[in-house]
């Protein structure tokens, strides 16, 4: 298959993983399509990295992984802080830093 | 036969990927997102990347994900109405930014002039993306990100514990809610996580149920207390 195609995928799986940021308004969908949204990053660096025949691109994707672990980590310990003080598991209702 | 598998495992990802958006509970949206992951190492695998593919199986479809269940699990993962309450107009504009996303990554990755993105790629050396290759490469050019790499763990892993864990001990109601009829069986002061946390084992439990547990009459004054 030409790279170009999986170029193609890659940008289709973030487009959706964006437009789900922008709609759900759960944090824990928001943070699956934050994972959806490296996850297309990773797959165009590997493609990039078998079009020239390099595996610098397969490292960078490796430590994307590391810090997608690092954000889901610190991410799920958010809401599970949430969810302690009783506080809306809701993105909409999440709003005191907003002035 | 790459282009049937190319298809099968890309319309896997990207039906994956709407599964996630489009589900309405968070736990399917977990399912689907490790179905999309599975897909995604299924074209690693195509694009020469072992080894990234494999740890793309482990450490997310197989670790993250179950991270994942566990607060799903917690949190109660309770059905929300898909754009039901405020921002009625925003789906389609959202939809809207997606698809003129979607046209402008296209085009700016399609339209770049490289010369190979309509190829195959070049020949690849032996041994491309095996763990030898990978293991080589983190271990002397790329040594700096790696070391990085693992206190960008440790701290996130410090975080997450200060963040998530229990402040200031355990609420009465919450200690009430918790009984069950392990309760009976067991001794007291034998290792609960509220006796651990509180320092308090069984309190209600001795005032609803006194003459189940009568020896341990010192717990009972303890918590008066």
């Amino acid at each position: 298959m030409d790279i170009g195609w999986y170029l193609v995928v890659s940008a289709m799986i973030f487009t959706i993983g964006a437009a789900g940021v922008l709609t759900r308004r759960s944090p824990l969908v928001v943070l699956l399509c934050l994972e959806l949204m490296l996850n297309a990053g990773n797959l165009a660096l590997i493609a990039f990295a078998r079009m020239h025949g390099n595996a610098d691109g397969q490292i960078f994707a490796i430590i994307v992984m590391v810090v997608a672990a690092c954000e889901v980590t610190v991410g799920l310990g958010l809401i599970v802080a949430m969810h302690r003080r009783r506080l809306p598991i809701d993105v909409d209702e999440m709003r005191e830093l907003q002035g | 036969m790459a282009e049937v598998l190319f298809f099968l495992a890309g319309i896997g990802a990207i039906a994956g990927a709407i599964g996630v958006v489009a589900v309405r509970n968070p736990f399917y949206s977990v399912l689907a997102l490790v179905c999309h992951l599975l897909s995604l190492a299924a074209l690693f695998l195509l694009l020469r990347a072992e080894f990234v593919a494999a740890a793309q199986v482990v450490v997310y479809a197989g670790a993250v994900m179950v991270l994942y269940v566990f607060v799903v699990a917690y949190v109660g993962g309770q059905d929300e109405p898909l754009g039901a309450r405020p921002g009625r107009g925003l789906r389609p504009v959202a939809a809207l930014f997606g698809a003129v996303l979607f046209v402008e990554l296209c085009i700016a990755t399609l339209g770049s002039g490289l010369q190979l993105i309509d190829s195959n790629g070049t020949e690849l050396p032996a041994g491309f993306g095996s763990p030898e290759q990978i293991g080589e490469l983190l271990l002397t050019k790329f040594l700096l990100p790696f070391e990085v790499a693992s206190f960008l763990l440790l701290i996130a892993a410090v975080g997450a514990v200060v963040l998530a864990r229990r402040r200031g001990g355990i609420t009465a109601a919450e200690d009430q809610a918790r009984y069950s009829a392990m309760d009976m069986l067991r001794p007291a002061s034998t290792g609960t996580m509220a006796e651990a946390v509180g320092g308090r084992s069984g309190t209600a439990r001795h005032e609803a149920l006194p003459a189940s547990r009568s020896e341990s009459p010192s717990e009972s004054t303890d918590e008066d207390a």
